[in-house]
């Protein structure tokens, strides 16, 4: 279990986390949603020690973040930030073996193999695994990255807006796949995202940030409601039941 | 071809012109030339190597292919410390100084300016990468501006002997220098290894990096003090010549096609030494020493570099 404990971060004097705590469920997909700024990114980094925080704490299997071996918390927790430009060549199937860094250091050994081609499989890119990802479009692309962070095999998979500029298509399909990642592999996933319909149809719990605080978490019935997305994002939001998903109509 | 047989013909043109090398215009005087000669390709492997080298994991570390750890300002620093002690202590005291004690110097100053450096830069987290370059190339800019002023008020016959510093040269490399920069690269090379299998991935830039579990700041601080003890011993060795980097790090990314530095790292370092000999050879018998050896080196890696920004603008 991620525990987030007291937490804050500060750039410049002004704070963009705030004594934020909160407890990530097990096996489940959490999504923090929120405004932009409200601080989403930036807690989503800290738990996933990609920057540090100024103070409190936050537990990975009830050890403190800091206390863990680098190498060993690559095991444990996996995060894909929403901008992924990378300099060199590689194919995706290069791409997706380096997941297996934690585990192989390089060398890739007959289980890293499987581990890769499982992946691989998983976001349905075989046919194109040898292709550059300077071939690929913006939904391939996002898939390749996704199936490196399913070859990591980590627990927990935390993943930054992973809709940013997909089609319809690719971002429900990749919806799925973490859907999926959490029914039948019980991985544990976070995830910031924008359009909260998505949040809604596919997560299990949400937390809505607002300037750097919680203003609310709960399940989906929780949090869709009017008055709490009010609160969150300043405008009327109606709900409406349809095919028992609570669907936001936030466009008028 | 596959990168193997792609290195293997790297290793055969370099055996080539090694051959070339040491038997041209022998006139029969083997025992007086061969170990002559073969001091300088020894010296050319070392230089050659350490710049290539240096250079491929200076580029994996900033992510960026069209710098060279130059941009940090050792080449400038060290300038400055042959014209500082010119203008102290005069030119005919430098040619008396031992040259061990010259090397050393120059090394310890480099390498301490390069510490001091990366311990401004990893104070504070958050600071960019590219925070470290443009620092460099500010105090980069501030030496040379400074070693210009000192060499207008110095005697003209001591500036020559700050000139021939200017340019770097294999002809007069000393063995007793040539055995302590051995035993630095050698060093340096060995406290490399354990970090060695983390270049693949850095290559990935920090994100990424971290996420795979490598303790990236602790990683690339290491890694970038080998770098600039590897650059400070190759340019105390024979001058100023990290321009040669750019040049055959692009050569090698682009002749190998292959995201694995254990293969870019060798084919970057034969490159070099490829060059180097090429150069030293057409210095020595095309154009009987009238010129030296940068000025091939830098008109030809210049005119790639003008290629490289070029295609650059379209695409990588």
């Amino acid at each position: 279990m991620v525990k987030v404990r007291g937490v804050s971060k500060q750039y410049g004097g002004k704070k963009v986390i705030d004594n934020v705590s909160l407890d990530i469920a097990k096996g489940k997909i959490t999504s923090f949603i929120g405004p932009n700024g409200a601080g989403k990114s930036t807690l989503m980094s800290m738990i996933s020690r990609l920057i540090t925080k100024d103070s409190g704490e936050i537990l990975i299997e009830d050890q403190e973040i800091g206390k863990w071996k680098n190498s060993e918390l690559a095991k444990k927790i996996s995060i894909l930030k929403q901008s992924n430009h990378i300099n060199i060549k590689l194919t995706v199937k290069d791409l997706v073996s380096f997941g297996r860094f934690p585990y192989s250091q390089g060398r890739l050994t007959k289980e890293d193999h499987k581990h890769i081609d499982e992946a691989i499989a998983y976001m349905d890119l075989a046919s194109m695994q040898h292709k550059y990802l300077d071939e690929l479009s913006g939904g391939q692309k996002q898939r390749a990255f996704i199936a490196m962070v399913i070859a990591q095999n980590t627990e927990y998979v935390l993943l930054d807006e992973p809709l940013n500029n997909l089609d319809m298509k690719h971002s429900v399909q990749i919806m799925k796949v973490l859907r999926r990642l959490t029914d039948e592999l019980g991985k544990t996933v976070v995830l910031v995202i924008h359009d909260i319909n998505f949040a809604s149809c596919y997560s299990d719990y949400i937390v809505a940030l607002k300037n750097g605080v919680v203003m609310k978490e709960g399940t989906v019935e929780e949090i869709m409601e009017s008055g709490v997305l009010r609160e969150v994002y300043d405008m009327d939001i109606p709900i409406e039941e349809i095919g028992g998903n609570r669907i936001a109509v936030y466009f008028n | 071809m596959s990168n193997r047989a792609k290195i293997g013909i790297l290793v055969g043109i370099a055996a080539l012109l090694v051959i070339v090398f040491m038997t041209i215009d022998a006139g029969g005087q083997w025992d007086y030339i061969l170990p002559r000669r073969g001091k300088k390709l020894f010296a050319i492997l070392l230089t050659g190597t350490a710049i290539a080298f240096s250079t491929v994991v200076f580029q994996t570390i900033t992510n960026n292919r069209i710098l060279t750890p130059s941009i940090i300002g050792l080449d400038s620093l060290y300038m400055l410390i042959q014209t500082v002690i010119v203008f102290l202590i005069g030119g005919t005291s430098l040619t008396m100084m031992s040259k061990n004690l010259r090397f050393v110097m120059a090394v310890g100053l480099m390498v301490l300016f390069a510490i001091l450096l990366y311990r401004m830069l990893f104070r504070r987290e958050g600071r960019n990468i590219y925070h470290l370059l443009l620092i460099g190339l500010i105090f980069g800019t501030f030496f040379s501006s400074l070693s210009s002023f000192l060499q207008k008020l110095i005697d003209p016959n001591e500036f020559l002997v700050i000139q021939d510093k200017m340019f770097a040269s294999f002809n007069n490399v000393n063995s007793d220098i040539l055995l302590l920069a051995t035993v630095g690269v050698l060093l340096s090379t060995l406290y490399f290894a354990k970090y060695a299998k983390y270049l693949d991935v850095l290559a990935l830039g920090r994100d990424h990096a971290v996420n795979l579990g490598v303790s990236y700041e602790f990683v690339v601080k290491r890694m970038l003090i080998v770098v600039a003890v590897l650059i400070s011993i190759s340019t105390a060795l024979v001058g100023p010549i990290t321009f040669l980097g750019l040049l055959v790090a692009n050569v090698a990314y682009q002749f190998l096609n292959t995201y694995r530095h254990k293969t870019l790292i060798l084919g970057a370092s034969l490159i070099s030494f490829i060059a180097l000999t090429g150069g030293q050879l057409i210095v020595e018998r095309v154009f009987t020493f009238s010129t030296s050896l940068s000025v091939i080196i830098n008109f030809i890696g210049g005119v790639y570099f003008i290629y490289l920004l070029l295609k650059e603008n379209k695409s990588w």
